[in-house]
Protein backbone atom coordinates (compact mmCIF):
# COMPACT_ATOMS: atom_id res chain seq x y z
CA UNK A 1 0.00 0.00 0.00
CA UNK A 2 2.76 2.03 1.06
CA UNK A 3 4.70 1.75 -2.28
CA UNK A 4 1.96 1.83 -4.70
CA UNK A 5 1.04 5.34 -3.15
CA UNK A 6 4.40 6.91 -3.47
CA UNK A 7 4.33 5.77 -6.98
CA UNK A 8 1.53 7.43 -7.25
CA UNK A 9 3.00 10.18 -5.50
CA UNK A 10 5.78 10.61 -7.85
CA UNK A 11 3.85 9.65 -10.97
CA UNK A 12 1.69 12.66 -10.03
CA UNK A 13 4.86 15.20 -9.22
CA UNK A 14 6.02 14.21 -12.91
CA UNK A 15 3.20 15.37 -14.64
CA UNK A 16 2.70 18.37 -12.52
CA UNK A 17 5.13 20.34 -14.00
CA UNK A 18 4.42 19.68 -17.66
CA UNK A 19 0.83 20.61 -16.56
CA UNK A 20 1.98 24.03 -15.04
CA UNK A 21 3.98 25.23 -17.75
CA UNK A 22 0.72 24.65 -20.27
CA UNK A 23 -1.77 25.42 -17.36
CA UNK A 24 -3.11 22.57 -19.91
CA UNK A 25 -3.59 19.27 -18.05
CA UNK A 26 -3.56 16.97 -20.90
CA UNK A 27 -6.44 14.57 -20.69
CA UNK A 28 -3.87 11.22 -19.96
CA UNK A 29 -2.67 13.39 -17.28
CA UNK A 30 -6.11 12.98 -15.75
CA UNK A 31 -6.14 9.20 -16.49
CA UNK A 32 -3.25 8.24 -14.75
CA UNK A 33 -2.89 10.53 -11.79
CA UNK A 34 -5.10 8.07 -9.47
CA UNK A 35 -6.61 10.01 -6.41
CA UNK A 36 -4.52 9.82 -3.33
CA UNK A 37 -6.02 7.68 -0.35
CA UNK A 38 -8.25 9.44 2.13
CA UNK A 39 -5.68 8.28 4.90
CA UNK A 40 -2.84 9.54 3.38
CA UNK A 41 -3.93 13.04 2.48
CA UNK A 42 -2.13 15.27 5.16
CA UNK A 43 1.21 13.44 5.52
CA UNK A 44 2.07 14.61 1.91
CA UNK A 45 0.36 17.61 1.56
CA UNK A 46 3.21 19.88 2.36
CA UNK A 47 5.79 18.00 -0.22
CA UNK A 48 3.43 18.10 -2.70
CA UNK A 49 3.15 21.85 -1.71
CA UNK A 50 6.71 22.47 -2.13
CA UNK A 51 6.97 20.75 -4.90
CA UNK A 52 4.20 22.92 -6.49
CA UNK A 53 5.24 26.32 -5.33
CA UNK A 54 8.60 26.22 -6.97
CA UNK A 55 7.07 25.30 -10.08
CA UNK A 56 4.62 28.24 -10.24
CA UNK A 57 6.57 30.96 -8.02
CA UNK A 58 10.15 29.57 -8.77
CA UNK A 59 12.19 30.93 -5.28
CA UNK A 60 9.99 33.90 -4.50
CA UNK A 61 9.06 33.77 -0.68
CA UNK A 62 5.64 33.69 0.35
CA UNK A 63 4.27 34.83 3.17
CA UNK A 64 1.38 34.31 5.27
CA UNK A 65 -1.50 36.01 4.46
CA UNK A 66 -2.21 37.97 8.19
CA UNK A 67 -5.31 38.37 6.71
CA UNK A 68 -4.35 40.39 3.55
CA UNK A 69 -6.59 37.57 1.76
CA UNK A 70 -8.74 34.81 3.38
CA UNK A 71 -9.83 31.87 1.31
CA UNK A 72 -13.32 30.33 2.78
CA UNK A 73 -14.42 27.02 1.20
CA UNK A 74 -16.48 24.01 2.09
CA UNK A 75 -14.84 21.58 4.44
CA UNK A 76 -16.60 18.50 3.15
CA UNK A 77 -17.53 19.18 -0.58
CA UNK A 78 -21.02 18.68 -1.27
CA UNK A 79 -20.26 18.00 -5.07
CA UNK A 80 -16.69 17.06 -6.35
CA UNK A 81 -17.42 19.19 -9.68
CA UNK A 82 -19.08 22.37 -8.36
CA UNK A 83 -16.48 23.28 -4.98
CA UNK A 84 -17.67 26.88 -4.48
CA UNK A 85 -14.79 29.06 -3.33
CA UNK A 86 -14.52 32.70 -1.72
CA UNK A 87 -11.60 34.79 -1.52
CA UNK A 88 -11.70 38.11 0.39
CA UNK A 89 -8.94 40.73 -0.20
CA UNK A 90 -8.72 43.37 3.03
CA UNK A 91 -8.67 46.96 1.54
CA UNK A 92 -6.95 48.04 5.39
CA UNK A 93 -4.18 45.66 4.51
CA UNK A 94 -3.84 46.26 0.95
CA UNK A 95 -5.00 49.81 0.12
CA UNK A 96 -3.73 49.21 -3.60
CA UNK A 97 -5.45 46.37 -4.43
CA UNK A 98 -3.89 43.51 -6.13
CA UNK A 99 -2.12 42.61 -9.08
CA UNK A 100 -2.74 39.15 -9.21
CA UNK A 101 -4.20 36.20 -7.77
CA UNK A 102 -3.43 32.67 -7.89
CA UNK A 103 -5.55 29.52 -7.14
CA UNK A 104 -4.14 26.73 -6.48
CA UNK A 105 -5.67 22.97 -5.53
CA UNK A 106 -2.74 21.02 -4.81
CA UNK A 107 -3.98 17.50 -6.09
CA UNK A 108 -5.57 18.20 -8.84
CA UNK A 109 -3.80 16.80 -11.96
CA UNK A 110 -3.49 20.61 -13.65
CA UNK A 111 -3.28 22.38 -10.14
CA UNK A 112 -3.32 25.99 -11.06
CA UNK A 113 -6.88 26.34 -11.17
CA UNK A 114 -6.67 30.11 -12.27
CA UNK A 115 -4.42 33.24 -12.45
CA UNK A 116 -6.55 36.91 -11.94
CA UNK A 117 -5.01 39.91 -12.76
CA UNK A 118 -6.55 43.16 -11.33
CA UNK A 119 -6.64 46.40 -13.85
CA UNK A 120 -5.51 49.39 -11.47
CA UNK A 121 -7.81 50.28 -8.97
CA UNK A 122 -10.82 48.01 -10.02
CA UNK A 123 -11.57 47.99 -6.40
CA UNK A 124 -12.02 44.24 -6.32
CA UNK A 125 -12.15 43.06 -2.78
CA UNK A 126 -13.79 39.87 -2.88
CA UNK A 127 -13.92 37.05 -5.54
CA UNK A 128 -15.87 34.03 -5.67
CA UNK A 129 -15.76 31.37 -8.28
CA UNK A 130 -16.32 27.20 -8.43
CA UNK A 131 -13.77 24.51 -9.16
CA UNK A 132 -13.51 21.17 -9.23
CA UNK A 133 -11.56 19.33 -6.69
CA UNK A 134 -10.46 15.65 -7.03
CA UNK A 135 -9.30 14.41 -3.75
CA UNK A 136 -8.61 15.62 -0.07
CA UNK A 137 -6.93 18.97 -0.88
CA UNK A 138 -5.54 22.28 0.42
CA UNK A 139 -7.14 24.74 -1.53
CA UNK A 140 -4.79 28.25 -2.13
CA UNK A 141 -5.07 31.77 -2.62
CA UNK A 142 -2.24 33.58 -3.85
CA UNK A 143 -2.12 37.17 -3.67
CA UNK A 144 0.56 39.52 -5.28
CA UNK A 145 0.43 43.09 -4.33
CA UNK A 146 1.81 45.82 -6.51
CA UNK A 147 4.71 45.91 -5.02
CA UNK A 148 5.49 42.14 -5.64
CA UNK A 149 4.75 40.82 -2.56
CA UNK A 150 3.31 37.46 -2.55
CA UNK A 151 1.05 36.72 0.58
CA UNK A 152 -0.71 33.13 0.62
CA UNK A 153 -3.84 32.30 2.27
CA UNK A 154 -5.14 28.59 2.39
CA UNK A 155 -8.56 26.16 3.08
CA UNK A 156 -8.42 22.17 3.15
CA UNK A 157 -11.09 20.88 0.99
CA UNK A 158 -12.77 16.78 1.87
CA UNK A 159 -13.88 15.64 -1.36
CA UNK A 160 -14.11 12.04 -2.04
CA UNK A 161 -16.17 9.32 -2.40
CA UNK A 162 -19.57 8.67 -3.75
CA UNK A 163 -20.79 8.90 -7.03
CA UNK A 164 -19.96 12.73 -7.54
CA UNK A 165 -17.61 12.34 -9.91
CA UNK A 166 -15.87 16.06 -11.39
CA UNK A 167 -17.43 15.32 -14.52
CA UNK A 168 -20.02 16.82 -17.04
CA UNK A 169 -23.74 16.02 -15.60
CA UNK A 170 -26.17 16.51 -18.73
CA UNK A 171 -23.52 16.73 -21.83
CA UNK A 172 -25.88 17.71 -24.60
CA UNK A 173 -27.66 20.24 -22.81
CA UNK A 174 -23.74 21.33 -22.01
CA UNK A 175 -22.46 21.42 -26.05
CA UNK A 176 -26.18 23.21 -27.31
CA UNK A 177 -26.08 26.04 -24.85
CA UNK A 178 -22.08 26.95 -24.98
CA UNK A 179 -20.93 30.19 -24.81
CA UNK A 180 -24.26 31.55 -23.60
CA UNK A 181 -23.29 34.50 -20.47
CA UNK A 182 -25.42 36.16 -18.16
CA UNK A 183 -24.37 38.94 -15.83
CA UNK A 184 -26.55 39.64 -12.59
CA UNK A 185 -25.86 43.13 -11.00
CA UNK A 186 -26.24 43.68 -7.26
CA UNK A 187 -26.93 47.04 -5.79
CA UNK A 188 -24.18 48.58 -3.16
CA UNK A 189 -26.48 47.51 -0.36
CA UNK A 190 -26.70 44.34 -1.54
CA UNK A 191 -22.69 43.09 -1.44
CA UNK A 192 -21.21 41.83 1.34
CA UNK A 193 -19.30 44.47 2.63
CA UNK A 194 -21.57 47.40 1.85
CA UNK A 195 -19.07 49.34 -0.03
CA UNK A 196 -19.02 48.34 -3.48
CA UNK A 197 -21.68 47.00 -6.18
CA UNK A 198 -21.11 42.98 -7.07
CA UNK A 199 -21.28 41.16 -10.30
CA UNK A 200 -22.15 37.69 -11.18
CA UNK A 201 -20.71 36.79 -14.46
CA UNK A 202 -22.33 32.98 -15.76
CA UNK A 203 -20.69 31.66 -18.90
CA UNK A 204 -22.40 28.65 -20.10
CA UNK A 205 -19.29 26.11 -20.91
CA UNK A 206 -18.72 22.52 -20.49
CA UNK A 207 -15.23 23.09 -19.45
CA UNK A 208 -15.14 19.72 -20.50
CA UNK A 209 -11.81 17.67 -18.65
CA UNK A 210 -11.11 15.65 -21.43
CA UNK A 211 -11.41 12.17 -19.80
CA UNK A 212 -13.56 11.10 -22.40
CA UNK A 213 -12.11 8.24 -25.25
CA UNK A 214 -13.16 8.59 -28.60
CA UNK A 215 -14.91 5.05 -28.44
CA UNK A 216 -13.13 4.15 -31.77
CA UNK A 217 -9.61 5.46 -31.65
CA UNK A 218 -9.77 4.65 -27.90
CA UNK A 219 -7.51 7.98 -27.67
CA UNK A 220 -8.41 10.73 -25.28
CA UNK A 221 -10.73 13.49 -26.76
CA UNK A 222 -8.36 16.89 -25.76
CA UNK A 223 -9.93 18.85 -23.26
CA UNK A 224 -12.07 21.92 -23.68
CA UNK A 225 -11.98 24.71 -21.37
CA UNK A 226 -12.00 28.37 -20.94
CA UNK A 227 -8.44 29.60 -20.55
CA UNK A 228 -8.69 32.95 -21.12
CA UNK A 229 -11.00 35.42 -20.41
CA UNK A 230 -11.80 39.41 -19.81
CA UNK A 231 -14.03 41.49 -18.19
CA UNK A 232 -13.77 45.10 -18.32
CA UNK A 233 -15.76 48.27 -17.98
CA UNK A 234 -15.16 50.35 -21.33
CA UNK A 235 -11.63 50.33 -21.96
CA UNK A 236 -10.62 49.88 -18.06
CA UNK A 237 -9.74 46.32 -17.23
CA UNK A 238 -11.45 44.44 -13.94
CA UNK A 239 -10.08 41.98 -14.18
CA UNK A 240 -8.42 39.16 -16.10
CA UNK A 241 -7.97 35.49 -16.43
CA UNK A 242 -6.12 32.63 -17.53
CA UNK A 243 -7.56 29.33 -16.41
CA UNK A 244 -7.62 25.71 -16.81
CA UNK A 245 -9.74 22.27 -16.77
CA UNK A 246 -9.96 23.27 -12.64
CA UNK A 247 -12.65 25.50 -12.73
CA UNK A 248 -16.55 24.00 -13.04
CA UNK A 249 -18.25 23.65 -16.17
CA UNK A 250 -20.14 26.50 -16.48
CA UNK A 251 -17.69 29.34 -14.85
CA UNK A 252 -19.20 31.38 -12.54
CA UNK A 253 -17.69 34.11 -11.11
CA UNK A 254 -19.05 36.97 -8.15
CA UNK A 255 -17.06 40.21 -7.46
CA UNK A 256 -17.19 43.40 -6.21
CA UNK A 257 -15.59 46.57 -8.08
CA UNK A 258 -15.70 50.14 -8.01
CA UNK A 259 -17.64 51.21 -10.81
CA UNK A 260 -16.24 54.65 -12.90
CA UNK A 261 -18.88 56.08 -14.79
CA UNK A 262 -21.73 54.60 -16.56
CA UNK A 263 -19.84 52.77 -19.95
CA UNK A 264 -21.08 49.23 -20.32
CA UNK A 265 -19.42 45.52 -18.85
CA UNK A 266 -17.67 43.89 -21.64
CA UNK A 267 -16.05 40.19 -21.48
CA UNK A 268 -14.65 38.05 -23.82
CA UNK A 269 -13.92 34.90 -23.07
CA UNK A 270 -11.59 32.29 -25.59
CA UNK A 271 -11.54 28.75 -25.00
CA UNK A 272 -8.38 25.68 -25.93
CA UNK A 273 -10.15 25.76 -29.21
CA UNK A 274 -10.06 29.44 -29.87
CA UNK A 275 -13.73 29.84 -30.30
CA UNK A 276 -14.51 33.43 -28.83
CA UNK A 277 -17.77 33.92 -26.61
CA UNK A 278 -18.33 37.90 -26.16
CA UNK A 279 -21.19 39.93 -24.45
CA UNK A 280 -21.73 43.24 -23.02
CA UNK A 281 -24.42 44.47 -20.64
CA UNK A 282 -25.27 48.32 -19.23
CA UNK A 283 -24.34 49.08 -16.14
CA UNK A 284 -27.59 49.25 -13.96
CA UNK A 285 -27.44 51.58 -11.50
CA UNK A 286 -30.43 50.71 -9.33
CA UNK A 287 -29.06 47.18 -9.37
CA UNK A 288 -31.30 44.18 -8.37
CA UNK B 1 -24.91 -9.79 3.10
CA UNK B 2 -21.87 -11.18 4.52
CA UNK B 3 -20.24 -13.69 1.97
CA UNK B 4 -21.87 -16.76 1.88
CA UNK B 5 -25.11 -14.83 3.08
CA UNK B 6 -28.17 -15.48 0.05
CA UNK B 7 -29.79 -13.00 -1.74
CA UNK B 8 -33.57 -12.54 -0.49
CA UNK B 9 -35.20 -12.40 -3.77
CA UNK B 10 -39.36 -11.10 -3.49
CA UNK B 11 -41.63 -12.85 -6.18
CA UNK B 12 -43.77 -8.90 -6.45
CA UNK B 13 -46.03 -10.34 -9.31
CA UNK B 14 -45.78 -13.33 -11.67
CA UNK B 15 -42.55 -14.50 -12.97
CA UNK B 16 -41.02 -11.01 -12.06
CA UNK B 17 -38.50 -11.12 -8.60
CA UNK B 18 -36.78 -7.97 -6.90
CA UNK B 19 -34.08 -7.95 -4.40
CA UNK B 20 -34.54 -4.84 -1.56
CA UNK B 21 -30.91 -3.11 -0.94
CA UNK B 22 -29.89 -1.28 2.21
CA UNK B 23 -31.41 2.73 2.83
CA UNK B 24 -26.75 3.33 3.13
CA UNK B 25 -23.86 4.18 1.63
CA UNK B 26 -21.81 1.68 -0.20
CA UNK B 27 -19.70 0.21 2.35
CA UNK B 28 -17.70 -2.83 2.87
CA UNK B 29 -20.41 -4.27 5.68
CA UNK B 30 -23.47 -4.12 3.19
CA UNK B 31 -20.92 -5.02 0.11
CA UNK B 32 -22.58 -2.64 -1.97
CA UNK B 33 -25.79 -4.15 -2.15
CA UNK B 34 -27.68 -0.90 -1.67
CA UNK B 35 -29.64 -0.73 -4.73
CA UNK B 36 -32.88 -2.86 -5.97
CA UNK B 37 -32.31 -5.70 -8.36
CA UNK B 38 -34.66 -7.05 -10.71
CA UNK B 39 -35.33 -10.71 -12.45
CA UNK B 40 -37.78 -11.11 -15.39
CA UNK B 41 -38.71 -14.85 -16.41
CA UNK B 42 -39.74 -15.80 -19.37
CA UNK B 43 -40.42 -18.78 -21.18
CA UNK B 44 -37.19 -19.46 -23.30
CA UNK B 45 -35.22 -16.54 -21.08
CA UNK B 46 -34.69 -14.36 -18.52
CA UNK B 47 -33.74 -10.50 -18.24
CA UNK B 48 -31.98 -8.94 -15.00
CA UNK B 49 -32.22 -5.56 -14.03
CA UNK B 50 -28.96 -4.04 -12.69
CA UNK B 51 -26.26 -6.26 -11.82
CA UNK B 52 -25.57 -4.63 -8.07
CA UNK B 53 -21.94 -2.76 -6.59
CA UNK B 54 -20.05 -5.84 -6.09
CA UNK B 55 -19.22 -8.98 -7.63
CA UNK B 56 -19.62 -10.49 -4.21
CA UNK B 57 -23.10 -9.30 -4.53
CA UNK B 58 -23.82 -9.77 -8.16
CA UNK B 59 -22.70 -13.55 -7.25
CA UNK B 60 -25.20 -13.58 -4.43
CA UNK B 61 -27.52 -12.60 -7.23
CA UNK B 62 -26.93 -15.10 -9.86
CA UNK B 63 -26.88 -17.78 -7.09
CA UNK B 64 -30.46 -16.81 -6.01
CA UNK B 65 -31.51 -16.52 -9.50
CA UNK B 66 -30.47 -20.24 -10.42
CA UNK B 67 -32.96 -21.03 -7.36
CA UNK B 68 -35.69 -19.76 -9.29
CA UNK B 69 -34.93 -20.43 -13.07
CA UNK B 70 -32.25 -22.50 -15.44
CA UNK B 71 -33.39 -19.95 -18.30
CA UNK B 72 -30.26 -18.60 -19.58
CA UNK B 73 -29.99 -14.91 -18.33
CA UNK B 74 -30.37 -13.26 -22.05
CA UNK B 75 -29.98 -9.85 -21.09
CA UNK B 76 -28.53 -7.20 -18.34
CA UNK B 77 -30.31 -3.80 -18.02
CA UNK B 78 -28.43 -1.68 -16.51
CA UNK B 79 -30.70 1.59 -15.58
CA UNK B 80 -27.58 4.06 -15.58
CA UNK B 81 -24.40 4.72 -14.80
CA UNK B 82 -23.86 4.57 -11.03
CA UNK B 83 -21.76 2.01 -9.16
CA UNK B 84 -24.12 0.75 -7.35
CA UNK B 85 -26.08 -0.61 -9.88
CA UNK B 86 -23.14 -1.41 -12.82
CA UNK B 87 -20.46 -3.13 -10.52
CA UNK B 88 -21.72 -6.42 -10.95
CA UNK B 89 -21.61 -6.40 -14.69
CA UNK B 90 -18.69 -8.86 -15.28
CA UNK B 91 -20.44 -11.87 -13.20
CA UNK B 92 -23.49 -11.46 -16.07
CA UNK B 93 -20.90 -10.32 -19.41
CA UNK B 94 -19.30 -14.05 -18.23
CA UNK B 95 -22.97 -15.67 -17.52
CA UNK B 96 -23.89 -14.65 -21.53
CA UNK B 97 -25.77 -12.05 -20.91
CA UNK B 98 -26.09 -9.10 -23.57
CA UNK B 99 -25.55 -5.96 -21.68
CA UNK B 100 -28.09 -3.11 -22.59
CA UNK B 101 -28.12 0.84 -21.78
CA UNK B 102 -29.46 3.66 -22.34
CA UNK B 103 -27.58 5.58 -25.70
CA UNK B 104 -25.66 7.82 -23.51
CA UNK B 105 -24.55 5.36 -21.31
CA UNK B 106 -21.10 4.70 -22.94
CA UNK B 107 -19.97 8.32 -23.03
CA UNK B 108 -21.13 8.79 -19.12
CA UNK B 109 -19.12 5.55 -18.56
CA UNK B 110 -16.27 6.58 -20.39
CA UNK B 111 -15.88 10.06 -18.02
CA UNK B 112 -16.22 8.94 -15.57
CA UNK B 113 -14.80 5.34 -14.90
CA UNK B 114 -11.25 6.12 -13.64
CA UNK B 115 -12.93 8.20 -10.88
CA UNK B 116 -15.14 5.21 -10.13
CA UNK B 117 -12.86 2.79 -9.44
CA UNK B 118 -10.50 4.84 -7.69
CA UNK B 119 -13.23 6.35 -5.08
CA UNK B 120 -14.54 2.97 -4.72
CA UNK B 121 -11.55 1.49 -3.79
CA UNK B 122 -11.76 4.01 -0.66
CA UNK B 123 -15.21 2.99 -0.22
CA UNK B 124 -15.44 -0.60 -0.09
CA UNK B 125 -11.46 -1.48 0.21
CA UNK B 126 -9.21 -3.82 -1.80
CA UNK B 127 -11.01 -6.64 -1.29
CA UNK B 128 -15.01 -5.88 -2.33
CA UNK B 129 -13.21 -3.91 -5.21
CA UNK B 130 -11.69 -7.42 -6.54
CA UNK B 131 -12.69 -8.13 -10.03
CA UNK B 132 -14.88 -5.21 -11.08
CA UNK B 133 -15.01 -3.81 -14.00
CA UNK B 134 -16.45 -0.76 -16.06
CA UNK B 135 -18.27 -2.58 -18.65
CA UNK B 136 -20.37 -0.46 -21.19
CA UNK B 137 -23.32 -1.75 -22.80
CA UNK B 138 -22.85 -3.33 -26.21
CA UNK B 139 -26.57 -3.35 -26.87
CA UNK B 140 -28.45 0.55 -26.96
CA UNK B 141 -31.33 2.33 -26.45
CA UNK B 142 -32.09 5.03 -28.51
CA UNK B 143 -35.62 5.70 -27.36
CA UNK B 144 -37.33 2.64 -27.14
CA UNK B 145 -36.50 -1.16 -27.35
CA UNK B 146 -38.04 -4.29 -26.84
CA UNK B 147 -36.87 -7.33 -25.43
CA UNK B 148 -38.57 -11.19 -25.94
CA UNK B 149 -38.39 -13.61 -23.54
CA UNK B 150 -40.28 -16.01 -24.75
CA UNK B 151 -44.06 -15.14 -24.53
CA UNK B 152 -43.13 -12.34 -22.51
CA UNK B 153 -42.26 -8.80 -23.55
CA UNK B 154 -39.94 -6.27 -22.13
CA UNK B 155 -40.41 -2.74 -23.03
CA UNK B 156 -36.83 -0.32 -22.86
CA UNK B 157 -37.40 3.30 -22.59
CA UNK B 158 -34.36 5.66 -22.85
CA UNK B 159 -35.52 9.35 -20.59
CA UNK B 160 -34.11 12.91 -21.28
CA UNK B 161 -31.79 14.06 -18.10
CA UNK B 162 -33.15 13.44 -14.79
CA UNK B 163 -31.41 10.91 -12.35
CA UNK B 164 -28.41 11.32 -14.66
CA UNK B 165 -28.31 11.95 -18.41
CA UNK B 166 -28.39 8.17 -19.40
CA UNK B 167 -31.77 6.80 -17.07
CA UNK B 168 -33.36 3.36 -18.66
CA UNK B 169 -36.70 1.94 -17.68
CA UNK B 170 -37.54 -1.51 -18.11
CA UNK B 171 -41.57 -2.20 -18.36
CA UNK B 172 -42.78 -6.26 -18.10
CA UNK B 173 -46.01 -5.93 -19.94
CA UNK B 174 -47.39 -9.52 -18.69
CA UNK B 175 -47.59 -7.95 -15.50
CA UNK B 176 -47.86 -4.32 -15.57
CA UNK B 177 -44.10 -3.97 -13.89
CA UNK B 178 -42.13 -0.85 -14.20
CA UNK B 179 -38.18 -1.08 -13.36
CA UNK B 180 -37.99 2.39 -12.76
CA UNK B 181 -34.23 2.61 -11.68
CA UNK B 182 -33.67 5.42 -9.99
CA UNK B 183 -36.12 8.30 -11.79
CA UNK B 184 -38.06 6.62 -8.53
CA UNK B 185 -36.60 6.76 -5.03
CA UNK B 186 -39.05 5.80 -1.97
CA UNK B 187 -37.62 6.23 1.46
CA UNK B 188 -34.06 6.94 0.43
CA UNK B 189 -33.49 10.68 -0.95
CA UNK B 190 -33.03 10.80 -4.44
CA UNK B 191 -29.85 12.16 -5.67
CA UNK B 192 -29.68 14.44 -9.01
CA UNK B 193 -26.33 13.51 -10.70
CA UNK B 194 -28.07 14.91 -14.13
CA UNK B 195 -30.78 17.91 -14.52
CA UNK B 196 -33.53 18.64 -11.48
CA UNK B 197 -35.43 20.21 -13.73
CA UNK B 198 -35.40 17.99 -16.57
CA UNK B 199 -36.39 15.08 -13.96
CA UNK B 200 -39.13 17.24 -12.86
CA UNK B 201 -40.38 18.11 -16.53
CA UNK B 202 -40.84 14.25 -17.03
CA UNK B 203 -42.73 13.16 -14.24
CA UNK B 204 -46.10 13.33 -15.91
CA UNK B 205 -44.82 11.35 -18.34
CA UNK B 206 -43.58 9.19 -15.77
CA UNK B 207 -47.28 8.94 -14.19
CA UNK B 208 -48.72 7.97 -17.58
CA UNK B 209 -46.78 4.54 -17.75
CA UNK B 210 -49.66 2.42 -17.23
CA UNK B 211 -47.95 -0.08 -14.54
CA UNK B 212 -49.52 -1.41 -11.55
CA UNK B 213 -46.63 -1.32 -9.58
CA UNK B 214 -43.09 0.01 -9.54
CA UNK B 215 -39.97 -1.34 -8.45
CA UNK B 216 -38.12 2.03 -7.76
CA UNK B 217 -34.31 2.00 -8.16
CA UNK B 218 -33.91 2.33 -3.75
CA UNK B 219 -36.44 1.92 -1.80
CA UNK B 220 -39.20 -1.58 -0.92
CA UNK B 221 -38.98 -4.12 -3.23
CA UNK B 222 -42.47 -3.38 -5.32
CA UNK B 223 -44.71 0.02 -4.58
CA UNK B 224 -47.98 1.02 -5.50
CA UNK B 225 -47.41 2.98 -8.91
CA UNK B 226 -48.06 6.05 -9.65
CA UNK B 227 -48.65 6.72 -5.71
CA UNK B 228 -44.58 6.10 -5.58
CA UNK B 229 -44.11 9.15 -7.00
CA UNK B 230 -45.36 11.87 -4.79
CA UNK B 231 -42.90 11.69 -1.93
CA UNK B 232 -40.00 12.70 -4.43
CA UNK B 233 -42.34 15.29 -6.04
CA UNK B 234 -42.84 16.96 -3.24
CA UNK B 235 -38.94 17.08 -2.20
CA UNK B 236 -38.04 18.51 -6.14
CA UNK B 237 -40.66 20.99 -5.28
CA UNK B 238 -39.77 21.75 -2.01
CA UNK B 239 -36.26 22.29 -2.75
CA UNK B 240 -36.33 23.87 -6.47
CA UNK B 241 -39.10 26.87 -4.78
CA UNK B 242 -36.29 27.07 -1.47
CA UNK B 243 -33.32 27.58 -4.19
CA UNK B 244 -35.06 30.17 -6.49
CA UNK B 245 -35.94 32.30 -3.70
CA UNK B 246 -32.32 32.38 -2.58
CA UNK B 247 -31.09 32.84 -6.14
CA UNK B 248 -34.13 35.58 -6.60
CA UNK B 249 -32.53 37.37 -3.57
CA UNK B 250 -28.82 37.04 -4.65
CA UNK B 251 -27.35 34.77 -1.82
CA UNK B 252 -24.69 32.95 -3.23
CA UNK B 253 -24.17 28.83 -3.72
CA UNK B 254 -22.19 28.50 -0.14
CA UNK B 255 -25.23 30.04 1.43
CA UNK B 256 -28.10 28.57 -0.11
CA UNK B 257 -27.46 25.29 -0.17
CA UNK B 258 -27.50 25.33 4.17
CA UNK B 259 -31.07 25.77 3.99
CA UNK B 260 -32.36 24.60 0.59
CA UNK B 261 -34.99 21.50 0.87
CA UNK B 262 -34.45 21.25 4.56
CA UNK B 263 -38.29 21.12 5.64
CA UNK B 264 -38.54 17.34 4.13
CA UNK B 265 -35.25 16.45 6.18
CA UNK B 266 -37.65 13.85 8.27
CA UNK B 267 -39.04 12.88 5.20
CA UNK B 268 -36.29 10.84 4.10
CA UNK B 269 -33.13 8.31 4.85
CA UNK B 270 -29.82 9.53 4.08
CA UNK B 271 -31.08 13.38 3.74
CA UNK B 272 -27.89 15.03 5.41
CA UNK B 273 -25.89 12.41 3.20
CA UNK B 274 -27.50 14.02 -0.06
CA UNK B 275 -29.37 16.99 0.34
CA UNK B 276 -26.42 19.18 -0.07
CA UNK B 277 -24.94 17.68 -3.23
CA UNK B 278 -28.24 17.99 -4.63
CA UNK B 279 -28.67 21.30 -3.84
CA UNK B 280 -25.39 22.35 -4.85
CA UNK B 281 -26.16 20.40 -8.49
CA UNK B 282 -29.89 22.28 -8.60
CA UNK B 283 -28.47 25.61 -7.83
CA UNK B 284 -26.19 26.10 -10.67
CA UNK B 285 -28.66 24.53 -13.17
CA UNK B 286 -31.64 26.94 -11.76
CA UNK B 287 -29.69 30.25 -11.86
CA UNK B 288 -29.57 29.71 -15.15
CA UNK B 289 -33.53 30.17 -15.63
Amino acid sequence: MRNSSDTIRRLKAGLRTTAIATLLATAASFAVAPLACAEDANAPANELWNSLKTDVFSNKPIQESAGLVSIEAPKRAQDAALVPVDIHIDPAKAPDGLKALTLIIDVNPSPVAATFKFGEKSGVTHLSTRVRVNDYSFVRAIAETPDGQLYMAETFVKASGGCSAPAVKNQDEAKATMGQMKLRQFAQQESTDGKAPELQLMIRHPNNSGLQRDPLTQYFIPPLFIHELSVKQGDREIFSMESGISISEDPNFRFDYKPAGNSPIHVEAVDTKGNKFQDQWPVQTAGL
Amino acid sequence: MAAGREMKLIEIADGVHAFSGAYELMSPANEGAICNLGLIVGNEAAAIIDSGGSIVEAQAFLAAIREITDRPIRYLVNTHMHPDHIFGNAVFRDAGAIIVGHHNLPRALEARSDFYLQSYREQLGDELMKGIEIIPPSMLVDERLELDLGGRKIMLRAWKPAHTDNDLTAYDTTTKTLFAGDLVFLGHLPTIDGSLLGWMRQMKELAAVEADRVVPGHGPASARWPDALQPQERYFEALAADLRKAIAAGIPLSEAVKTAGQDARDDWSLFDDFNGRNATAAYAELEWE
